[in-house]
């Protein structure tokens, strides 16, 4: 390869290669978002689609239609395909697309390794997915791959990890392209504690990530070598430890939550204010709270853990670190509910979807401050309680937050505005059906129902229809979103460079589309 | 199609018009029928309305602001962003309330992690499916599976109506039996994964690990029969390994722990005669059925690559005290649990002479109980 895309030769304008070799050897910043945000899409679609099938079995009691091991096979590469390859990669393509446009930089510092974060991923996913093919079927010992569980699985094992390892490069790559970016390429003026607050939260996304995915990455390679070359780092009969997994699992697993939600606390620190037409309050405060959560987000982790047996003083410990983490939460809903107080406020589609998150996030965080009482946890823990919990953070949380994003830059990125009606019909489908979806799982959860089960008892009956009902509502209205998508991309009115009446920021003084390269004069910062 | 239409029919129809049908549903934990139950119960009603309070104020904030700071309601907007004030208020008083929450969780913990004084000892072990039940000091141990009713009726297509099998998934064969009003202890393990011992009514649930012991203790209150699940994923049957827990009064309790102790001295007995290996392997289809099709299957064909097929299997149809090996010890490392102490002498030579005479093997020799017995 000699040539190079984006090659500053004068005979060539600015603009992207020709054909679609222009997507495999992209280094342009929005090209990549573009590719992240379409990839994200199509594996929600498929961890959506095995959701379906999980709702179909449980529909009703009695196995109807699915081998309870197909079952595990199922909830597990569900929930590894929606948050490695839904959530994290929707906000790997939302800072592509805007991290360089919000501070005022042309393009993304590392732009090769760009390329290859990204396209690592297809190749992992469609590694993780082959296991379903492969003999013994896919790992089937929940996405938390507890040893000896999920040292019991068939052929697909090594590659589950392999595509594991896969993932936790191109997550890590990523990230050190955000941290150089936002270090490097601000625009003169642009200090830190102007920077917009999406930037600052994915910035301490990125530490977070380059934190613990080496960890996971070890966890999982000791895994390996455990089955394949006689080690016992987490068998009992050889010296090892079973729990000692759990730990290590779970020290990268808590602040991966927070990889999952703090993007999306920056995304609606954005769209609020434009809609109430007010600056963000209490934005140092913002600032702050994250960097609280991020650091308390390290020491929290055995609260996923308090029935393995650990010693009094640890299930105290670990209990008060994790209330804890509830105050600088609170913090941001009240900061977000300030700024819409008083404010002057249109409730477009993202805006919707903002005021969503905020009030579903909220439940869903109450729900997690239950969790956090060690003694009620002795009830809660590994029922459907804990299912409802982390789908009202992950789903009405992350996810919520992902659309609303769609919804406030799409007309920036096409050019054209979406179908505003349309998009309210999707907010208000999706938000009756979630919420008939995940709602009643917390009655599940209390009246005694253990989660990850295909079958259940007949008092449960009630309840897991709703939630089924909920749950293909649910769906049908995401194969709405990736048409209202889909028409947008191809078309519509044509969106002005402000898009929003009340909007503030860099991103806001481009054209729409913006140009190939973004910002390739320093704007001036006030 | 067909059947999905049936199914979804059925199902809107009793979700809408006959919630009686199903009108034991519960909405919210149980208060229990132990101390430790009742305090968890107070403290999980403490933080929801705790929780509802600050919904209410929270939200109620918002949805006033809503309605009034609207623009089409002609609402212009302040400038204000920035309050020291407020953010030190809406700091501390989150603070202060997670404080006073966070006393009585303390006290709870504590008394919880008491487990001395205890009047007597129950093992609890978790195998792939199955519970073991051993009382320390009293010579007497059992296992404890999903009842035959409930396992005909799960499988795949079965057929039967799950609403016509009494405690569907939350019955057993052989329940556990405790006294009521004494301290019972509890020593978890697993012998295989990781699995986790939970009865709602008794107000915890404690994981099973293999190679580790923990400890968690009861005092039941009233005698009545109290049921539970596995809580932790423990592979493909893991929604099918029930708990029962049967409390009787002092006297009630003395009765059945006396029978016990003659059934097991009539079962050796039992064990030293010779059978007929067409008895053999009448016992061992049934030994078969409930231990070993989850992973071999019905027909001995296994699952490739993961579970392998006893049909022509090397082992299953060459050496026989090969086969009587990893069956008793079973293959560290692998799914392949040994036996020796789930089953019985009898039920072991069953399953031997079984899997080799049928499941498409034609090897022709059988194993007697008493040769087991001299291997243990
Ligand atoms: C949890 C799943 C599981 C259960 C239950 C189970 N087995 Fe196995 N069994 C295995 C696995 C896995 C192997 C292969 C071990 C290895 O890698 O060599 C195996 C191997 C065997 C073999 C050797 C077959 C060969 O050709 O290698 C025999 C015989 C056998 N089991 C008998 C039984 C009997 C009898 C029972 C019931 C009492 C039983 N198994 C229950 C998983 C199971
Ligand atoms: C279409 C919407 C969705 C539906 C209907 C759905 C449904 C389900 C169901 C039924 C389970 C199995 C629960 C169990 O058996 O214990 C599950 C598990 C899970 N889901 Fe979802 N889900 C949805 C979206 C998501 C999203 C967007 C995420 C993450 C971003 C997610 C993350 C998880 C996780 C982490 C698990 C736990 C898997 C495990 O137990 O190992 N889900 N989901
Ligand atoms: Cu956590
Ligand atoms: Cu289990």
């Amino acid at each position: 390869m000699t040539t190079v895309t984006d090659s500053h030769d004068d005979h060539h304008d600015h603009g992207p290669a020709k054909g679609w070799m222009r997507w495999i050897t992209t280094t342009n910043h929005k090209d990549i978002g573009t590719l992240y945000l379409v990839f994200a899409l199509i594996m929600f679609m498929l961890g959506g689609a095995m959701a379906m099938i999980i709702r179909l079995e449980l529909f009703q009691p009695g196995l109807q239609f699915i081998d309870p091991g197909f079952f595990n096979q199922l909830t597990t590469v569900h929930a590894l395909v929606m948050i490695f390859g839904g959530v994290m990669p929707a906000f790997v393509g939302l800072a592509n697309w805007m991290l360089p446009i919000m501070i005022g930089g042309p393009d993304m510092a590392l732009p090769r390794m760009n390329n290859w974060s990204f396209w690592i991923l297809p190749f992992a996913f469609a590694m993780l997915l082959g296991t379903f093919f492969m003999d013994g079927g896919a790992p089937a010992g929940g996405w938390t791959i507890y040893p000896p569980l999920v040292l019991q699985g068939g052929n697909g094992f090594p590659f589950m990890v392999f595509a594991i390892h896969m993932m936790g490069i191109s997550s890590v790559m990523g990230a050190i392209n955000v941290i150089v970016t936002i270090l490097n390429m601000r625009a003169p003026g642009m200090t830190l504690m102007k920077m917009p607050l999406f930037v600052w939260t994915w910035f301490i996304t990125a530490y977070l990530l380059i934190a613990v995915m080496p960890v996971l990455a070890g966890a999982v390679t000791m895994l390996l070598t455990d089955r394949f070359f006689d080690t016992s780092f987490f068998s009992a009969a050889g010296g090892g430890d079973p729990v000692l997994f759990q730990h290590i699992f779970w020290f990268f697993g808590h602040p991966e939550v927070y990889i999952l939600i703090l993007p999306a606390f920056g995304i609606v620190s954005s769209i609020i204010p434009t809609f109430a037409r007010k600056p963000l309050f209490g934005y140092s405060s913002m600032v702050y709270a994250t960097s609280s959560i991020a650091f308390l987000s390290f020491i929290v982790w055995a609260h996923h853990m308090f029935t393995v047996g650990m010693p009094l003083e640890g299930e105290l410990f670990f209990m008060y670190a994790t209330m804890l983490i509830a105050v600088p939460t609170g913090v941001k809903v009240f900061n977000w509910i300030s700024t819409m107080w008083k404010g002057s406020m249109t409730f477009e589609t993202p805006m919707l979807f903002a005021i969503g998150f905020v009030i579903m996030f909220t439940i869903g965080g109450f729900s997690g401050l239950m969790l956090a009482i060690a003694p009620a946890d002795f009830q809660y823990h590994d029922t459907y309680f804990v299912v409802a919990h982390f789908h009202y953070v992950l789903v009405t949380g992350a996810v919520y937050s992902i659309m609303a994003s769609v919804y406030y830059w799409i007309p920036k990125w096409t050019g054209n505005m979406y179908d505003e009606k349309l998009g309210q019909w999707h907010f208000w489908l999706s938000t009756v059906s979630v919420n008939v979806l995940f709602f009643p799982q917390h009655f599940l959860g209390l009246a005694g129902m253990p989660r990850r089960i295909p079958d259940y008892s007949v008092q449960f009956t009630e309840f897991n229809m709703w939630s089924s009902i909920g749950g293909f509502a649910f769906g049908l209205s995401q194969v709405f979103f990736c048409y209202i998508v889909y028409k947008t991309i191809k078309g519509g009115e044509k969106a002005t460079d402000e898009v929003w009446e009340g909007a503030d920021g860099l991103e806001w003084t481009l054209s729409s589309p913006p140009p190939y390269h973004s910002f390739t004069t320093a704007p001036e910062i006030k | 199609m067909n059947k999905l239409k049936q199914l979804f029919a059925a199902g809107i129809a009793s979700t809408f018009m006959s919630s009686v049908a199903y009108a034991e549903y519960g909405l919210n934990m149980p208060v229990g029928v132990t101390e430790t139950s009742r305090q968890i119960y107070d403290l999980h009603m403490l933080i929801l309305w705790v929780c509802v309070v600050i919904g209410v104020v929270v939200f109620g904030a918002m949805i006033y602001s809503m309605i009034y700071h609207r623009k089409s309601q002609g609402a212009v907007a302040s400038q204000f962003h920035e309050s020291m004030t407020a953010e030190i208020v809406w700091t501390v008083i989150p603070f202060i309330i997670l404080i006073v929450m966070a006393i009585p969780a303390t006290n709870v913990l504590i008394d919880m992690h008491d487990g001395s004084e205890s009047d007597m000892t129950v093992k609890v072990t978790g195998y792939q499916w199955k519970w073991r039940y051993e009382y320390i000091g009293e010579d007497v141990s059992f296992f404890s599976s999903l009842d035959a009713k409930s396992n005909e009726a799960r499988q795949v297509g079965s057929d039967i109506d799950p609403s016509t099998v009494e405690n569907y998934l939350l019955n057993v064969d052989h329940p556990l039996v405790i006294p009521v009003g004494k301290k019972v202890r509890f020593l978890l393990t697993a012998s295989d994964v990781i699995h986790s011992w939970w009865v709602p009514d008794f107000g915890w649930k404690k994981d099973a690990i293999p190679g580790f012991v923990n400890e968690a203790w009861v005092v039941v209150d009233e005698p009545g029969v109290y049921r539970g699940q596995c809580a932790e994923l423990c592979g493909r049957d893991h929604g099918f390994m029930p708990i029962v827990v049967e409390v009787k009064t002092e006297a009630d309790y003395a009765i059945w722990l006396a029978d016990q102790k003659n059934a097991a001295a009539a079962a050796k007995l039992a064990a030293i005669e010779d059978l007929d290996p067409r008895e053999l392997k009448r016992k061992g289809k049934k030994v078969y059925r409930a231990n070993c099709v989850a992973c071999h299957q019905k027909k001995g064909e296994g699952v490739p690559g993961v579970f392998p097929a006893i049909k022509g299997s090397a082992i299953a149809t060459g050496d026989i005290n090969e086969h009587i090996n990893i069956i008793m010890n079973g293959k560290a490392g692998t799914a392949m649990a040994g036996f020796k102490d789930q089953l019985s002498d009898v039920e072991l030579a069953a399953v031997v002479t079984y899997q080799r005479n049928s499941l498409g093997n034609k090897v022709g020799d059988a194993v007697q109980p008493a040769e087991i017995a001299v291997l243990r």
